[in-house]
């Protein structure tokens, strides 16, 4: 860490809170919309008494209308706002898709570029804990799918909180996606440093020489845990945080692939038509296969709901072990001291 | 009419209220510029439908010809800072807030000096100078929109309104009922226009609801409401009035139910008599309900006013459209690069 800059504890899910502070603090036109913001518990420790301190016109609980209240924040967004539409779990966000996609994601095209739906929907990847199929989605490919929309996905407390406020200064309608499985996850953060979200996008996290592991969201934390725990076997894994799913810059990856000539993608959701694919996809269009010193490989979840059963979650969710042998394999099968051709 | 009642009754048969209006205590000057609006956008809508009929119009067109004195009037006391959505058949909605006639046509055929810059088309206009917020085909789409730009303007306090048109079929979508709840409990300047030509696309409204008063779903919202003659320009613009009066102070959210037929199809040029239900018959009948003969009758009787003086009006309404017309045909298109360029506020 870089002396001479006052660095803060925080875990990422009060880091969220942080930027809700910030945004509060400087932008009169923001406004947060959505369920359970007055209650203690629908989002974990990111909003924490924020309606006590900025007053219910500001942090506004709503009734259980997730297509009217995003719809009514795309609305408020025409008229000069930087409304931040909270959904506590992406599930019941799929009510809302019409606003999302229809209305939001296509409005500057649609009228020449002369409107801008500056709206933030925050939407919650929220699973585990035997809470079934309706309570454990992790959609964000579906809205990297769509143009007009961007689509972000911060896997650590510096970029919950910066991305947050990159994605609500942004005049383009953002999903802002964050994951409950990370909101204790702690890291010394600097001073906010507003930046432009156009100008954010893939990063390398962790450098290797071996294999390069892609993810975004949790599946980046669980990238870089892997790629510590594959230094002990002697692997070197080149660690790639998406950040941005739409637009979606691969370049960091191509960059990677063609020095490591082995790419293994994670994503916590499902594989068909999925964020993995894509990734692969793009890697394959770009580079030569004379490149590649193996097939690439994707780690997501089967292609089934998520299930209730303590048992069945286990083997539904891609763990740490996973991706360690899955990669382990891919190494050692190819020959780990194997070189791309250049 | 009863409000309690759930039928329409009389608001909904053709051989009622076909007299000219009562124009009592109106300002004649003011009901001129009313009619030359109206006739415009007639003009306008027959116009696009002998370029459909000719093909030289790609796009899906909704003509609303036979509505146009609902616009006009709920139009009438709004204000540039106020905020209005459209739906799919909106380029009334779109004329009588003062939108140009040439940027309408330009955008219909996808040229740059359209009022969507040609990126729209019919089915997505925008005209941000005058107040009009947009206009999208998906059914009832807008609807949550105007619940938050009114939410915008309470929250500015400059007593600017909201206004989203939606048709009786969008009163079908469960996002009507989200909205007007939205609009109840936080008392949001919005006024919901729902004009009711008893047709969604080819269904008739008995084959869709179980009632064909649309306003009772505002009334079970606790949302002040009324049902009126919407081909009665005067009655639409004397209750709008009063409803957008109530909102600016802080009376909450309106709803102005307006019976009316379209003369048209669903979508195209076509009278379509003969999709799903024969309405040739009621098509005759509300044709002599025609919202602009009721007022040139009503006119002519009080007096300062005959057929040569109409006949004038025309004649001038026809030259500025036809005027419109060539012009925007030979407008440029957008240039290529718009295809990415306006996806975000920003390239990446």
């Amino acid at each position: 860490m870089q002396s001479g800059i006052d660095m803060a504890r925080v875990n990422y899910g009060s880091a969220i809170r942080e930027a809700f502070v910030y945004l509060l603090d400087r932008y009169p036109k923001v406004f947060v919309i959505g369920q359970g913001l007055w209650a203690k518990w629908y989002v974990g420790n990111s909003m924490t008494d924020l309606d006590k301190f900025y007053g219910t016109e500001r942090i506004m609980d709503s009734p259980v209308s997730e297509l009217a209240c995003t719809g009514a924040a795309v609305g408020a967004s025409l008229c000069g706002y930087r409304p931040i539409v909270v959904h506590p779990r992406m599930d019941f966000m799929l009510y809302a898709m019409d606003a999302i996609v229809n209305q939001a994601a296509k409005w500057s095209h649609m009228v020449g570029g002369q409107a801008h739906p500056a709206v933030t929907i925050r939407g919650i990847i929220n699973r585990g804990g035997e809470q079934g199929a309706q309570h454990s989605q992790a959609l964000h490919a579906w809205f990297a799918h769509i143009p007009g929309l961007r689509v972000v996905m911060p896997a650590t407390p510096q970029d919950a909180r910066d991305l947050l406020i990159a994605s609500v200064l942004c005049d383009d309608p953002v999903l802002y996606l964050d994951d409950r499985w990370l909101y204790e996850l702690e890291e010394d953060l600097p001073p906010v440093v507003e930046c432009p979200l156009e100008q954010e996008g893939s990063r390398v996290v962790s450098r290797g020489d071996d294999v390069t592991l892609v993810g975004a969201g949790y599946s980046a934390w669980l990238c870089r845990e892997a790629a510590a725990a594959l230094q002990q076997r002697s692997i070197s894994a080149e660690v790639i945080d998406l950040r941005v799913l739409n637009p979606l810059d691969v370049s960091t990856v191509i960059q990677s692939v063609e020095k490591t000539g082995r790419l293994c993608v994670v994503d916590g959701s499902w594989s068909s038509c999925g964020l993995a694919g894509e990734v692969i996809a793009r890697v394959s269009e770009t580079l030569s296969p004379r490149k590649l010193l193996g097939a690439p490989v994707r780690i997501t979840l089967p292609d089934a709901p998520a299930p209730t059963s303590g048992f069945l979650e286990k083997l539904y969710y891609p763990t740490l072990d996973t991706i360690m042998e899955t990669v382990a394999r891919l190494v050692i099968r190819e020959g780990v001291h194997a070189k791309a051709v250049d | 009419m009863d409000m309690d009642s759930f039928e329409l009754g009389d608001l909904a048969n053709p051989r009622c209220y076909t007299e000219p209006l009562d124009i009592g205590g109106c300002d004649p000057v003011l009901l001129r510029a009313q009619l030359r609006m109206m006739l415009l956008i007639r003009r306008v809508e027959e116009k696009i439908g002998d370029m459909l009929a000719a093909q030289k119009i790609p796009t899906p067109c909704h003509l609303g010809i036979g509505q146009e004195a609902i616009a006009v009037g709920v139009s009438e006391y709004l204000r540039p800072t106020d905020r209005v959505f459209g739906a799919h058949r909106s380029h009334a909605h779109f004329l009588a807030l003062g939108g140009e006639v040439t940027a309408l046509m330009a955008e219909i055929l996808g040229r740059d000096a359209g009022c969507s810059r040609g990126m729209g088309g019919s089915m997505h206009l925008w005209g941000g100078s005058v107040g009009f917020f947009g206009s999208v085909p998906i059914v009832a789409g807008t609807v949550p929109l105007a619940v938050g730009a009114a939410l915008a303007a309470k929250k500015d306090g400059e007593s600017a309104v909201a206004v989203v048109y939606l048709g009786d079929g969008a009163a079908e979508e469960g996002s009507i009922h989200e909205s007007l709840n939205l609009a109840a409990v936080w008392k949001l300047p919005v006024l919901f226009v729902c004009e009711n030509n008893l047709f969604s696309s080819h269904m008739h409204i008995s084959l869709r609801q179980p009632s064909n008063r649309v306003a009772r779903y505002a009334e079970a919202h606790c949302i002040q409401a009324a049902t009126v003659d919407g081909n009665d320009l005067v009655v639409v613009s004397r209750t709008s009035d009063d409803m957008v009066a109530a909102m600016r102070d802080g009376g909450g959210p309106r709803f102005l139910e307006v019976v009316t037929y379209r003369w048209r199809g669903h979508v195209g040029y076509r009278e379509d008599n003969d999709v799903g239900v024969n309405r040739s018959t009621d098509l005759t009948l509300w044709k002599r309900r025609d919202p602009i003969r009721r007022l040139v009758d009503a006119l002519t009787m009080a007096g300062g006013w005959d057929n040569h003086a109409f006949h004038a009006m025309d004649e001038a309404v026809k030259t500025e459209v036809e005027k419109a017309w060539q012009q925007a045909e030979t407008a440029p298109y957008p240039p290529a690069s718009a295809l990415l360029d306006r996806v975000y506020a920003e390239r990446h």
